[in-house]
């Protein structure tokens, strides 16, 4: 464990490997490298509190640059890597220089999905990714602006949220009969459109765009039908791909991400990945899979160090997401893919606090729990636990949530 | 500045600087103790930095909200004087605080 071992990508999974490796005893050269030229941050308050002004860039650090010091991690921050020689052991820096490693940490993240549609590459037309995308973004802020997000997914909801708390006019275009489609049951989606609403946000489903016009800026985004939306700032936020592609190119198996065992090791022993860009098996819910989250991108970097290490430690947990718009802090615990029926707690379809509960043949698959945090919590507790739960007092406020789980 | 003590599940303990107006989870995550993980930042969302208060401190610091108290409900392994780290806020009356790091957080 005295070799050098270069970690891939300076995001949150990247600085969670680095620290993790000393951890687990690495003392050998760590050497973590980040094609932005910032230090590792946290990207969740992107779309919300750092999109909104109410954070700035010291207040999302993971860590500060003192504490890589004192782990002895060497930080190489905006380079990037063009290639991995794996025969040599070597990658190659976009600044001309070869990094030597003994082992290799994949933690290079995703990227936003582009549309290929006409008129996005107009200046005032963003995705939002990185620190720098917002840092753009937020030059076009301005109370009396309107800004039209493309796309109603978490990204692009909390996008508004934070935009309208910015007095701009902000409408959500999505293409889906719902937003949220994609990870949400329709009671859920319908309280975000009903909530987005009420906080004045235009909200369109089922809307596909046609182009952005404009000349050197976007003015509008025309829809097919004919509905056109004047926008000031334009976001699309549509989704992520994984960045595969640097794998991929050194011969590593590649499916949508980048292929890991349950140790989080690719297909070559002496490279691991970890984060948004893995394709892996979740235990829990006994299938393979890709996981967008803060969550996975931490406990799964801590399972790849111990097995740069030479430890096993197979990874098993609970995937997890929030989301904050307004005044909802959303928590949500596992995955609901696959359910057969969704019970609800609270008022939903008036008020502003709910636990939905995504059953399969009775038992608890996930929860998604709007100012709930202690249904999300037992959530968590029920679903890792395999605890039963009789669905017909789930919804019952009236049963506590103690006598709920029998405790 | 005020200094904290954190001590770990197997006695290791870090005697530090924390800055007022800072947290007790930040200073834990800028001086490396592993015990607190703090996966959303301080976002009262997690609960993976929580942490056991001594108990001749406990009383001494200001009162949970009410979204730190629904978090430890169904926390992994409490205790009467558990608390959150992230909304514990540095002050110069927390001189010399005691904060016990648990085994794990999950």
């Amino acid at each position: 464990m005295n070799g050098a071992c270069v970690v891939v990508g300076a995001s949150h999974a990247g600085a969670q490997l680095a620290a993790s490796l000393r951890r687990h005893g690495w003392t050998g050269r760590i050497v973590l490298v980040g094609d932005e030229a910032c230090l590792p941050y946290h990207r969740p308050p992107l779309s919300k509190q750092y999109l909104s002004g109410e954070k700035g860039q010291h207040e999302i650090l993971i860590r500060p640059q003192a504490a890589y010091a004192k782990m002895d991690v060497h930080l190489t921050l905006g380079v990037k890597v063009e290639a991995i020689d794996r025969a040599r052991r070597a990658v190659a820096l976009d600044n001309g220089e070869d990094l030597y490693y003994d082992k290799l940490a994949l933690t290079v993240g995703a990227r936003p999905r582009r549309i290929p549609i006409h008129g996005s590459e107009l200046e005032n037309v963003f995705y939002l990714r990185n620190q720098a995308d917002v840092d753009r973004i937020r030059a076009c802020i301005g109370s009396h602006k309107r800004a039209v997000i493309i796309g109603g997914g978490y990204i692009g909801l909390e996008a508004a949220a934070a935009l309208r708390s910015t007095g701009m006019a902000v409408t959500v275009l999505e293409a889906c009969p719902r937003v949220l489609q994609r990870v949400t049951a329709p009671q859920v989606s319908a309280f975000y459109h009903r909530v987005h609403g009420e906080q004045g946000v235009e909200v369109v489903v089922d809307t596909c765009v046609e182009r952005i016009d404009g000349s050197t800026a976007a003015e509008a985004v025309a829809c097919t039908g004919g509905r056109c939306y004047p926008a000031d700032l334009v976001i699309i936020a549509v989704g992520i791909v994984p960045n595969t592609e640097l794998a991929a190119s050194a011969g590593l198996a590649v499916g949508d991400g980048i292929v890991v065992d349950e140790c989080a090791c690719t297909s070559d022993p002496d490279i691991v990945a970890a984060g948004d860009c893995t394709w892996h098996y979740n235990s829990i819910y006994a299938r393979h899979l890709r996981l967008e989250s803060v969550q996975n991108a931490h406990e799964q970097a801590s399972v790849a160090a111990a097995t740069v290490c030479g430890k096993r430690d197979p990874y098993h947990a609970l995937p997890w997401f929030w989301s904050d718009q307004y005044d909802l802090k959303l928590q949500i615990a596992g995955l609901s893919q696959g359910h057969d029926q969704v019970i609800v707690r609270g008022d939903i379809e008036r008020g502003r606090s709910f636990a939905a509960f995504y059953m399969k043949e009775g038992r608890v698959l996930a929860v998604d729990a709007v100012n709930k945090p202690q249904e999300f919590m037992l959530g968590k507790r029920i679903i890792t636990g395999g605890i039963a739960v009789d669905p017909s007092r789930v919804a019952d406020e009236g049963t506590s949530l103690k006598d709920l789980i029998g405790a | 500045m005020p200094l904290i003590n954190y001590i770990e599940s197997d006695g290791t303990t870090h005697s530090v600087q924390v800055e007022i107006g800072s947290t007790v989870m930040q200073g834990a995550i800028e001086n490396g103790i592993e015990g607190i993980v703090a996966e959303c930042g301080g976002n009262c969302t997690c609960a993976t930095c929580h942490c056991y208060i001594d108990d001749a401190w406990f009383e001494r610091l200001r009162e949970q909200e009410e979204m730190e108290k629904d978090m430890l409900v169904f926390a992994h392994d409490t205790r009467p004087t558990s608390r959150l780290s992230c909304q514990i806020q540095v002050t110069e009356e927390l001189d010399g605080l005691v904060v016990h790091v648990p085994p794990s957080q999950y």
